[in-house]
């Protein structure tokens, strides 16, 4: 297991070398900085945490300027822990580039989604619409809630308009097609969650 | 964005001549047939050029036993072997999809005056 944070840039297409084009999502992956190393005997698991974009320091809060100091490490705007198979090979203060990835290897990529604000039955849950004309009244609203067969009640958990969107998702198994070690850029094939310049975590698949 | 721009840029390639439509293109596909590959010519009137950067395709039409035929290829494609540019057209318009209500004599373009 390894990963690495980074940045969503937007999406392009990149041809092959049997020149057939892919559908590719850039990802700025790191450098990240190896910020805390949490281990067995004083966290009760391992883990390494990461810092992605360099701050000023006059940018972060007192409490985690202190944690920045105690690492003598740059503060930075993402921390995230990420799960490594050899925390061993890593120090406090190491650098991390999109190099620890290879072309052709599967990774999980997760990312909070697109926010979609309050959204009604149809575009949250799929339901179905009321037909627009012909004297219906009935177009894009929840229907029924319940009938007297449930107890004429509402179970809890029923789909209902709200809040949509802004959750944390994960795309699994998505091809490395690209690295670009000097830029450290990640090209990954397909579709990846969240919006430009967004945080992503790269993470190796499978565990 | 800079960053994802010059992703693209690099997928552009440098040996491609200038045409643009009402220009008379040869171009010189790679067809894979099996294991094999080979060099297919398709040569028509080019119609029509879309999009930008590596995502910029342009239209070919040429009539074939008197049946339109019309081949869209991407400019930066790798399939591409190479684009021979034949004949320069006069034309007015970015698009010349007239031509497809045309045939014969109408459906001929002035050569370009240099």
């Amino acid at each position: 297991m390894k990963g690495i944070l980074g940045k969503k840039l937007g999406m392009t297409q990149v041809p092959l070398e049997d020149g057939t084009v892919v559908p590719v999502t850039v990802i700025q992956a790191g450098p990240c900085t190896v910020v805390q190393k949490k281990t067995a005997t004083t966290d009760g698991y391992t883990a390494l945490q990461l810092g992605f974009e360099p701050l000023p320091a006059a940018k972060v809060t007192k409490p985690l300027r202190g944690h920045f100091d105690k690492k003598h490490v740059q503060p930075v705007r993402y921390l995230r822990e990420i799960k490594f198979s050899d925390p061993d090979s890593f120090d406090v203060g190491q650098e991390i580039k999109a190099d620890i990835f290879a072309p052709g290897e599967k990774v999980h990529v997760t990312a909070m989604s697109k926010g979609k604000g309050y959204a009604g039955m149809i575009k949250r849950w799929g339901g179905r619409r009321g037909p627009m004309g012909h004297g219906s009244k009935f177009h894009r609203a929840p229907g029924t809630l319940a009938a007297p067969r449930s107890g004429s009640r509402v179970f809890p958990g029923r789909k209902m308009p709200g809040r949509m969107g802004f959750d944390r998702v994960t795309v699994k198994n998505l091809q490395v097609v690209r690295v670009d070690a000097e830029r450290n850029l990640l090209l990954v094939k397909g579709s990846v969650p969240g919006t430009r310049g967004r945080l992503v975590i790269v993470r190796s698949a499978g565990r | 964005m800079d960053l994802l721009q010059s992703v693209e840029n690099e997928q552009l390639r440098a040996d491609i001549p200038e045409f643009g439509p009402g220009d008379t293109v040869r171009v010189h596909v790679k067809v894979v047939e099996g294991n094999r590959e080979r060099i297919q010519v398709f040569e028509g009137v080019v119609i029509g050029r879309r999009g930008k950067g590596s995502q910029e395709t342009f239209t070919v039409r040429r009539v074939s036993y008197g049946v339109g035929v019309e081949r869209v290829f991407p400019v930066h494609s790798r399939r591409i072997d190479k684009i021979e540019v034949l004949r320069r057209g006069h034309v007015r318009r970015a698009k010349l999809y007239y031509l497809r209500q045309l045939s014969g004599k109408a459906a001929r373009i002035k050569e370009k005056r240099s």
